[in-house]
């Protein structure tokens, strides 16, 4: 008699943890993230700190956001020109695939690659040098682990994830140019003067650009925070970086619905 | 890695990432097409601007001289009052008639300035006097389904 109840507490227990644990969590998270805004100071006077970062998050990124934009580009080409070509209108096919790259795909899909290419590459760095005492003997040695580790990794991140989403749209377009202008054979002039005519620089590019740069603190702030509070062991480290590609997947997404609340609701 | 290679790396991503955004504001965006040369405001009244929206094009025997900036009902005259940018390179005599047109069937709409033979041309700030209301759609059919109708009554 005594045991299912017991059973149905427990459960409830559970989930009554789970629920102050991720709270907790959060707070822990947002507290982090303001010290290292704290912190940045000294890391930013040491740029050359932030620059061996912005190699690795972002130089090495480069690849994987080019060959992507590329072929994200050419899929658009090549679906929007089978739908537009049925209503004669496929010379817009260029405001479709400019459109789409600068204000939701550019940012969003960007951001999503960086996650899961550099976001958890941080988390699993900085995971490991807490796993192996690394920051701790920091510490010992009055350097702090925030302002020296972290700081540079995190605005890193924040420099980069603009620059290649913005590259990533460039090679979107240049992918959709390459398949309905050069392959299918749409008119050039027209392509450019559609799209030229149909993209506003405040409205589109700038919205995108701020997205972009919302995403890149986003998923940075993650990583680091992830990566810092994991269980010090191979354990806690590999479910950080997974985390981290998880949270930071859900967290754009998420922001993605909301900015475009805010900035495109308007039209 | 050596130190500089790694700074030359940066460098030259940072060099990249800065050339898309100038090449998406440029090539794709269209901030090459206003703000960069001079212009002058001119505005119009309007019965029905239909679907004109502001940045709509101005144009004159086909070009684009001009954007519209702003669209405000008036409650004196109880129409619309149309506000645009015309390149300063373009001059228009007083008389110039204003109309809203629109590009193909359903395309965008826009306005179209047909010149006059006035000596005086509009300055900054003028109002131009004549104007042609947008055609709409529903209106037409309607007048073409009453003209119709009128003339199968003197059969």
């Amino acid at each position: 008699m005594l045991k299912p109840i017991a059973r149905i507490i427990s459960v409830i227990q559970g989930i009554g943890h789970r629920v102050i644990e991720a709270v907790w969590r959060l707070g822990r998270a947002t507290r982090f993230f303001l010290l290292v805004l704290l912190k940045s100071g000294t890391s930013l006077r040491r740029f050359g700190l932030v620059i061996r970062e912005l190699y690795y998050t972002g130089v090495l990124s480069l690849i994987i956001i080019v060959v992507s934009g590329l072929f994200v580009g050419m899929v658009l080409g090549l679906q929007g020109y089978e739908t537009l070509q049925k209503y004669g209108s496929e010379t817009a096919v260029g405001t479709l695939v400019a459109l789409s790259l600068v204000r939701e795909l550019g940012p969003v899909v960007a951001a999503l690659l960086f996650a899961s290419r550099a976001g958890s590459a941080i988390t699993a760095e900085i995971g490991l040098m807490k796993a192996t005492e690394q920051l701790t003997a920091m510490g010992m040695m009055a350097v702090d682990p925030v302002a020296r580790v972290v700081a540079p990794r995190f605005w890193a991140g924040v420099i980069s994830m603009p620059l290649l989403a913005a590259i990533f749209s460039v090679m979107g377009v240049f992918g959709g140019y390459l398949v309905t202008v050069l392959f299918i054979g749409v008119d050039e002039g027209s392509f450019w003067s559609q799209m030229q005519s149909n993209v506003d620089f405040r409205i589109d590019i700038l919205n995108g650009f701020i997205k972009s740069c919302f995403f890149g603190v986003a998923v940075t702030a993650i990583a680091v925070f992830e990566g810092y509070d994991s269980p010090p062991t191979a354990e806690g480290v590999s479910g950080a970086t997974t985390r981290t590609v998880v949270t930071s997947s859900l967290v754009i997404l998420g922001l993605d619905f909301i900015l475009t609340a805010f900035m495109f609701r308007g039209l | 890695m050596q130190r500089a290679t790694l700074d030359l790396w940066v460098g030259l991503f940072v060099v990249i990432g800065i050339g898309a955004l100038m090449i998406l504001s440029l090539k794709v965006g269209n901030l090459n097409t206003y703000g960069v040369s001079d212009s002058y405001v001119i505005k119009g009244n309007f019965d029905n601007i239909g679907g004109l929206k502001t940045r709509a094009p101005v144009k004159s025997s086909g070009v684009v001289i001009g954007r519209v900036t702003d669209i405000q009902f008036s409650t004196q005259s109880y129409d619309a009052i149309v506000t645009m940018n015309i390149d300063s390179r373009y001059q228009f005599p007083k008389d110039t008639f204003a109309s809203i047109l629109t590009a193909g069937l359903l395309g965008e709409q826009y306005i179209g300035l047909d010149a006059g033979g006035d000596e005086m041309m509009l300055k900054a700030g003028d109002t131009i006097m004549k104007t042609n209301s947008a055609m709409v759609l529903e209106e037409m059919i309607g007048r073409f389904m009453f003209d119709k109708a009128s003339e199968d009554d003197d059969f």
